[in-house]
Formats: structure tokens, C-alpha cells, sequence
């Protein structure tokens, strides 16, 4: 019986294919593209705010109400957030990546790459919360700036209106912190993909041309390591812009966009206004692909 | 040991030698545009060491794999002893093949990759074991069955290979560019080995290769591919002596190919025909040219001396060029290298030239 | 991976510094974690910690929301993980024997779901359900984590074909295996590595997931959903630094296995050669 099927299939190819294919294809057709088109769709209707139900019109009104000063600076709060992300991991980064790259033994290397595996992986909400422990008023790094005497540094810094608050925990530069470490791996591994492809021909060529290292560094490494920062940097920017997490957990009372879209849908049951904020950091990602790409970042992705 | 192996193969009541073990009839294999075989029309007989000869993209391996039933034919028919196997699966043909790079199973012992062919017919396990041994006997690699494929050297594992593929008693072995990997040293003794092995089990062997010594050397016959068509079918003196095209002289040894005029001043006919540098007798001047002979005069231009033999480049009267090769049985280096620029008469017999089709 | 810009030369001293800082702020908070299990402090984060208890350790096992959390988890991510290895198997399979037209396009389809941001996904599928009435359940977890679990046993299962010499279907199938024989004697043991890799990454994300669930789960609690409540309203803080140790247990084995099964494959296939 079998060996009957198995001779019907063998000599369809094209059958099996589509039998192959089928399954995963459908499955990611229907779920997940359809959703994303009614989610589309959706952002095109409007709540009716009295019955607070959802009212299936085509309509504009909801993308009106994205463009509320209110919603507005929820969109460019978080934008300012991803940049400065980004641009923090991109310095945090590159030196291990550049260490791996260049300077670690491949016995080293391989326990480096997983170490920087790792964090990627293993689970994101317990990384969250070990910051909640870390940036606690009464928590370690509290102790520790205590003990180097800086208390009042960071009276000050948790003073500064936009950025402050009452705690580390509870405030802008903690979520930047936490932002930064949680995203870091994402921005590790392109730079080390993108500086592994650097010839080291290339680089004993500067230096017999007489180069300094730095000149080197700066004139050899960093232009052709640029790719892997900018494919790093579509991670750390598009994951920033997307998270709810992270200011739920550390955030005041001042939201960002995937705050605003959870709360939306949840509390107040607006999918529409929920679907239509979801727009902006999708069109930001798009042009943001559009841009990265011009740079020649997916070649290092 | 191996008389099991003889009475298994008297028994098959199969086996009609009447009948061609592989007959090709018009097969045509098209990818897109590309024609990998055009028409083809071979019959290979049973108990023959058959072999595809030709280029890479000849379209040989694509005829092996059609035959093994990895590929079906666009066109046309194929039947193994009389029963038309085009549309049938691998599995289903009684063919076993050894890949050009082994494909031995690498998470089974050696053992295991030889049973395999059983296993999947649910022969008995002590059955099983008991033809591993034989097989192993045969290839000689008994001791070798707990190994695992990474653990052999190339040599080795290719008779592994030809162990898995012939336990299984196929009416046809095929077999894909098997030594193509092997030194040259391994390649030479392997070529005698196979040879021998076929002669033992009586099986019909189809040998791809684009090796022409190596297909000289083991075959019954040889089918000579070039651009998707069969140039030429035939035993290897009659592929060697009387190339029927351009292409074949040209691919098995070296030819001289005369064309036109010359060959009009030469035999009296305007035709193309080839004549191996070895056949042609580098006369004095003066010499008497037997009657069953062509002949033509020219001066030697050029004497490359090559150890177990030297050649001569003749600058023919009234143009061409031939190419003449003598073997050194009685000359040295000093004696043959005096024939440079000298006045020469060159001849021989009518029945060493052949006539190209093209 | 043999790296052809090794220079075996050394780093200079600051290079060091600022690569091996880079690599102790990626894992100095996981250690937080182990010590915070063993605070007494109940109300704050104190630290130095006043003290040390074990105690934590035993209370969590009272706690029947935590126990009914963790096998919710346990259970979609086995059913999240069964269903990605099916679905990611079947379209390695069709990309990797056939050339067939729209091959990136398959690619591209699976990466989305992780490639953009979780939010987009998450209120896609929430919307969805909103929709089309879909009542939330088990199922509606399920469906949304297999989206973003396919991909990773895909790429895994994927590169293994890859590598894998293609000639050995045909030698199984010349041999007289049929196609479902070939598949279990000598396609399956072949990949089998690949798929517990893949499975085990699979199962880790979506243990551990938390954005696309609070999307799809309703009023049901996975374990991730328990966790982040805790961290917006902290109740019994110690037990919640027992319950992230135990997260981090069960997804960081699986992802250490995981990495360790694609190393070794790998290198002795190098010694093969």
C-alpha cells in the first residue's frame, strides 16, 4: 500500500511539492498575512465612542486621530528613543565585535559567539526584571553610586524633567539602559559578521602603507565594518519601536507607541485606533528598511 | 563463498540472454531547451561491460540516471530485458548503481549500508549478515563491517559502495564515474579489480566515464556521447581503429584527419579520413611501398623524442601535414633526432584509414 | 569556522577592556537573579541583601497560580514546538528539492514574524480574533506562536539538507527503499540533529514569550504573562526572583544544547572530509 503511494508521488513531483509546500504556506497565508491585511483593514474602521463598539465604515477619522498632538509625541518619543538605542549599542558593541572579529583565538571565539548567543535567546522578560532588581532605589547600582560617592550626580539626573523620575527604575534613562542592554547581542553579531569579511590583507596593506593603527581603524575598518553596524541597527531600532515591555515595567506615566497600541486595544477595546498606531512604526521601519538598504546593509545581515 | 552467489544468479529465471539487458529506444531527455539526449538508441547486451564514454555534458550520466530511474525520459522508451522501465521508480527496477562520490549512509556502519538493500526487503537478519559476509569477502574488506563510511579511505569506501550495490544480485550495475575520485595508482588497480569482479558475478556493468583509456581498458563495448547524441557504438579496437566521425577520432587517442585535396592527391576520392600516427610506416626517400598501401612523400619538420617513443611531424609534398609516431625499439634519442629535416617516404596499409560520416 | 581574519596578533589593553565590559554587562544581570533568590527582604530590592534564605524555594511550591502558569507554558510551547517542526520541516523540504519559482519569497514569509516588530504581530492576530469572534483559548496562544517558531526550525532543518550529500536519497531509493523507507531509514536520522536543535530554539521562544501572548491569551496566564504581571505589580517579589530563575533554567538548557548539537555536528563533519 504504501510502496503504491510512495510510486503515485514519485512520479508527480510537482504534486509533491505542492504537498510540501501546502501546509506551512497556508498556514502562514491565512494566519499571519491575513492578519496583517485585517489589521490593515481594521485600521480603516472607527469606535463608535458612545456603544464602544467597533463600526465596520471606511473611514479616515482614525488616522485623524493618530495625528493628535498627543498620539504625535507618543510616535516621536519613541523614535527618539530607538535612535538613541541604537546609537548606544552601536558603541557598546563594536569593540566586542571587533574583538571576536580580529583578535579572539577561534577557541575563544567560539565561547565568545556563544556567549553572545546567549542573552539573544534565553528568556527576555527575566533579563527585564533582573534591571527592576538592579535599578531598584534601594537596589545595587543605587549602592554602588552610593559607595563612589555620586548620589548627588544622580539626585540630578533623575531631576532633569524629560529624562527623569522618581527612581532609576521609574524612569526615561532606565528604560534606556535596560532598551541597550536587552538589544545589544542583535547589534554584536552583524558587526562581527560584517568585520569578519574585512581581508586581513586589507588591513597589514594599511599599515605597510604606514598608517597608524588608529588611522587604519578609522580609514579601513569602520567604512567596511559600516554595513554590520546599519543591519544591527535595523534590529535594535525596529525592536525599541515595537516594545511594550520595557515601559510598562520601568516607564512613568508617559507612554510609547507599543504602550499606547496594548492599552488601546486593551482598556479602551479600540483596534482601530490600536491597528492605525501600528501603522507608524511600520511605515518608520519601512523607510528605515528602504534607507539601510541603500547602505548596503542586507549583504551583512 | 561465492557459489551462492553463482547459483542465485543461474536460478533468476529472469536473466533471458536473448534479450538486450538495457534497450533504448528513441530516448530523448530535455531540460528546457537544453537537449542533455537526443534520440538515443543503444542496445547493451546481457552479461556486457558496457561503457557511456564522452565530455562532461555529453549527456551519458543523464542516459545512467534514466536508466537507474532518477530521471524519466521526455520521449521515448527504455527496457531492461524486455520490460519497458521508463515510467517506473528507482526502487522498483532491478538496477543498482555506485555514485560517483559513494553516497554512503554516514550515520551506518559499514555493515549496515551493505545490508541495506535487504533490510528494506525485510530479508531475515542471520540471512542478511551471512550475504554482508560474502559481499565483504568479495570486495575484500572482511573485518571491516563495524567501521563507520568516515572511518575508510577513499578506496575503500568505493568498494563498499560496489558491495552495497551488488548484494542486492541487480540484473544491471551501473556505475557512475566510480574511480573518478581515486588516485591514479588506486584508479589502475581498481580498474583491474572491477573487471575481475564483473567476470565473477556475470552481471551486466554500464560504466560512465569520460576517461577514453579507462574505457579501453575494461570495456566489452563502448557508446561514445558527444552534444546529447551517440557519435559511435562498438568494441574498443573498432571504436580505436575506425572512428566513424571527427569527434570520435579526435576524443579516443590522436588522429591525423585529412581532408580535400589532400586526401584526393592521397587515396584518389575526395573525402575526410583519420589515420593513427602509429599505423603510418616513416620510410627512406627511396622505399618500395607495397601495393596495398597509400603513400606520401614530405620532409620531417619536426622530432620530439618521448622515451618509449618519438614523433615526427611530416611537412607533406604539395601540403598537409601528418603526424607519425614510431616506437623507440631499436633507436636512441641521438639516432632519431638525425631524421630532422630529412627527405621521408611515408605509407600504409588501405585498411587503416577510416572514412569519417561527417 | 576557520576565520580568515584572525590576525593572531594581541589587542591592545583598552580594546580588551571595552570588549570584555561589553561581554559582563550581557550576563552580570543573570547573576542578579541567582542572589536575588536568597533574599529574606520581602517589600524592596534592598541590596547588600540583609540576609540569606532558602525559603523561597519552598514557598513557590504553594503557589498553585505559579504551577498552573508553568503548565500552560509547558503546554503550548510542546504544542507550539510540534507544530513549527511539521510546518518548518515540510517547506525545508519543498525549498531545498526544488527549484521552484518564488523560493526567496518563502524565506521571506517565514522570517516576517520576526523580523518585525512584536507588537505588529501581536495586534494583527489580536484584531483577527476581534474580528472574526474567535474566543480566546489554548489554541489562540498556539497559533500565534507557531508564526514565529516555524522559522527557526526551518533555518536549522534547512541548512542540514544543505550540507547533507544529496545523492544519498537516490542510493536509498536505488537500493529499493520506497520513498517513506528512505524518509525514515536515511532522511530522518540525517536531520534528527537539526530537528532537536531547531525544536528545542522553538520551544525556548515560545516559552518564553510574552508580547504576541498577551495578544492572543485572553484571561488565561502563561508563565511569561504571570512574570511581567509581577513586574508591574509586585506581590511576593522574592518568589518572583525564584520563578525567573526557573525560566531562565528551562530556556537557557535547551538553547545551550541546542547551540552545543549545531557545533559538534558541524565539526565532525569537518573531520569526515
Amino acid at each position: 500500500m504504501l510502496q503504491r503511494i510512495s510510486t503515485y508521488l514519485y512520479l508527480r513531483p510537482k504534486l509533491v511539492l505542492g504537498l510540501l509546500l501546502g501546509p506551512p504556506l497556508i498556514y502562514m497565508l491565512v494566519v499571519y498575512i491575513g492578519s496583517l491585511f485585517n489589521l490593515l483593514v481594521n485600521s480603516f474602521y472607527y469606535l463608535e465612542p458612545f456603544t464602544g463598539m467597533v463600526v465596520r465604515e471606511f473611514t479616515l477619522s482614525t488616522y485623524a486621530r493618530v495625528f493628535e498632538p498627543a498620539n504625535l509625541e507618543i510616535l516621536s518619543r519613541t523614535t527618539v528613543m530607538a535612535i538613541a538605542v541604537t546609537f548606544a549599542d552601536a558603541i557598546i558593541a563594536f569593540p566586542l565585535a571587533y574583538y571576536i572579529a580580529r583578535f579572539a583565538s577561534p577557541r575563544l571565539k567560539t565561547w565568545l559567539i556563544i556567549g553572545v548567543t546567549i542573552p539573544l535567546w534565553s528568556s527576555y522578560l527575566v533579563r527585564v526584571y533582573a534591571w527592576k532588581l538592579i535599578l531598584a532605589k534601594e537596589g545595587i547600582l543605587s549602592w554602588f553610586i552610593d559607595l563612589l560617592g555620586l548620589t548627588r550626580v544622580l539626585d540630578w539626573l533623575l531631576g532633569i524633567p524629560s529624562i527623569g523620575g522618581s527612581s532609576l527604575a521609574l524612569s526615561p534613562i532606565g528604560m534606556f539602559i535596560v532598551f541597550a542592554y536587552i538589544w545589544l547581542p542583535y547589534m554584536i553579531l552583524p558587526i562581527q559578521t560584517a568585520l569578519e569579511r574585512v581581508p586581513h590583507s586589507l588591513v597589514e596593506a594599511s599599515s605597510d602603507l604606514g598608517a597608524k593603527p588608529f588611522m587604519t581603524f578609522r580609514s579601513v575598518i569602520l567604512p567596511l565594518a559600516f554595513p554590520g553596524v546599519v543591519a544591527g541597527s535595523i534590529f535594535t531600532f525596529s525592536l525599541t519601536l515595537g516594545d511594550f515591555i520595557i515601559p510598562l515595567s520601568l516607564g512613568n506615566s508617559k507612554f510609547f507607541v507599543g504602550q499606547a497600541v496594548y492599552s488601546y486595544q486593551g482598556t479602551a477595546g479600540d483596534i482601530p485606533l490600536a491597528a492605525a498606531m501600528t501603522m507608524g512604526p511600520v511605515i518608520i521601519m519601512i523607510i528605515y528598511l528602504l534607507i539601510a538598504r541603500r547602505l548596503g546593509a542586507f549583504d551583512a545581515l | 563463498m561465492q557459489s551462492l552467489f553463482f547459483k542465485r544468479r543461474v536460478k533468476s529465471p529472469m536473466t533471458n540472454s536473448s534479450l538486450p539487458a538495457i534497450k533504448f529506444d528513441k530516448v530523448s531527455r530535455h531540460f528546457g531547451d537544453v537537449r542533455a539526449v537526443d534520440q538515443a538508441d543503444i542496445e547493451i547486451r546481457d552479461g556486457e561491460f558496457f561503457s557511456l564514454l564522452g565530455p562532461s555534458g555529453s549527456g551519458k550520466t543523464t542516459c545512467l540516471r534514466m536508466i537507474a530511474g532518477f530521471d524519466r525520459p521526455t520521449s521515448g522508451s527504455i527496457f531492461l530485458y524486455g520490460q519497458n522501465v521508463s515510467n517506473l521508480p528507482p526502487y522498483e527496477r532491478d538496477v543498482n548503481t555506485v555514485f560517483q562520490d559513494y553516497a554512503l549512509f554516514p550515520h551506518m556502519t559499514v555493515a549496515d549500508n551493505i545490508a541495506y538493500g535487504l533490510m528494506v526487503k525485510k530479508v531475515s537478519k542471520p540471512e542478511r549478515m551471512k550475504r554482508v559476509d560474502e559481499m565483504l569477502e568479495l570486495v575484500q574488506l572482511s573485518g571491516f563491517g563495524g567501521r563507520k563510511p568516515s572511518q575508510l579511505s577513499g578506496g575503500q569506501r568505493q568498494r563498499v559502495a560496489l558491495a552495497r550495490a551488488l548484494i542486492n544480485h541487480p540484473k544491471v550495475l551501473l556505475l557512475d564515474e566510480p574511480l573518478g575520485a581515486l588516485d591514479l595508482k588506486l584508479r589502475q588497480q581498481m580498474q583491474v579489480e572491477l573487471k575481475a569482479i564483473q567476470k565473477r558475478v556475470g552481471i551486466t556493468f554500464i560504466f560512465v566515464t569520460h576517461d577514453q583509456e579507462e574505457a579501453l581498458t575494461m570495456s566489452d563495448r563502448i557508446a561514445l556521447f558527444n552534444l546529447g547524441k551517440i557519435e559511435q557504438v562498438g568494441t574498443p579496437s573498432e571504436i580505436y581503429e575506425h572512428p566513424q566521425s571527427t569527434f570520435v577520432a579526435g576524443f579516443v587517442g590522436t588522429s591525423n584527419l585529412v581532408h580535400g585535396e589532400v586526401a584526393k592527391r592521397i587515396t584518389g576520392v575526395a573525402m575526410t579520413f583519420s589515420i593513427r600516427p602509429e599505423k603510418i610506416h616513416l620510410g627512406s626517400i627511396s622505399e618500395q611501398v607495397p601495393s596495398d598501401s597509400y603513400t606520401s612523400d614530405g620532409t620531417v619538420r619536426d622530432v620530439i623524442y618521448l622515451g618509449l617513443y618519438t614523433r615526427y611531424h611530416v611537412e607533406l609534398d604539395g601540403g598537409g601535414d601528418l603526424v607519425v609516431v614510431e616506437q623507440n625499439l631499436r633507436t636512441t634519442s641521438m639516432d632519431v633526432l638525425k631524421n630532422k629535416g630529412q627527405r621521408t617516404r611515408l605509407y600504409w596499409n588501405k585498411d587503416h584509414i577510416s572514412r569519417m560520416r561527417d | 569556522m576557520p576565520s580568515k581574519s584572525y590576525s593572531g596578533q594581541e589587542a591592545s589593553w583598552g580594546l580588551k577592556f571595552a570588549a570584555f565590559a561589553g561581554l559582563i554587562f550581557l550576563h552580570f544581570p543573570i547573576l542578579i537573579i541567582f542572589l536575588y533568590t536568597l533574599t529574606p527582604d520581602e517589600t524592596t530590592y534592598t541590596f547588600p541583601l540583609p540576609g540569606i534564605t532558602f525559603k523561597w524555594f519552598g514557598i513557590i511550591f504553594q503557589r498553585p497560580d505559579f504551577w498552573r502558569a508553568v503548565t500552560l507554558s509547558l503546554q503550548v510551547a510542546l504544542v507550539a514546538t510540534i507544530s513549527a517542526l511539521i510546518l518548518g520541516t515540510l517547506a525545508a523540504a519543498a525549498v531545498y528539492r526544488s527549484n521552484f519559482f518564488g523560493r526567496e519569497a518563502i524565506s521571506f514569509l517565514l522570517v516576517l514574524p520576526i523580523a518585525l516588530p512584536g507588537i505588529v504581530t501581536g495586534i494583527a492576530l489580536r484584531a483577527a480574533i476581534g474580528t472574526f469572534d474567535i474566543p480566546f483559548s489554548f489554541w489562540t496562544i498556539v497559533i500565534g506562536h507557531a508564526t514565529f517558531c516555524v522559522v527557526v526550525v526551518y533555518n536549522n532543518v534547512l541548512a542540514r539538507f544543505r550540507r547533507m550529500q544529496g545523492s544519498l536519497v537516490e542510493a536509498s531509493m536505488d537500493l529499493g527503499a520506497n520513498s517513506f523507507q528512505t524518509f525514515w531509514y536515511i532522511v530522518f536520522p540525517n536531520i534528527a540533529t537539526a530537528l532537536l536543535a531547531g525544536g528545542m530554539l522553538a520551544f525556548a521562544l515560545s516559552f518564553d514569550e510574552v508580547i504576541v501572548t498577551t495578544f492572543t491569551a485572553g484571561q488565561q496566564t502563561t508563565l511569561p504573562i504571570w512574570i511581567f504581571s509581577q513586574l508591574s505589580r509586585p506581590r511576593d517579589r522574592p518568589v518572583t526572583n525564584v520563578a525567573a530563575l526557573f525560566v531562565m533554567l528551562i530556556t537557557f538548557l535547551p538553547i545551550f544544547f541546542a547551540q552545543r548539537l549545531s557545533a559538534s555536528t558541524s565539526d565532525t563533519e569537518g573531520k569526515s572530509e
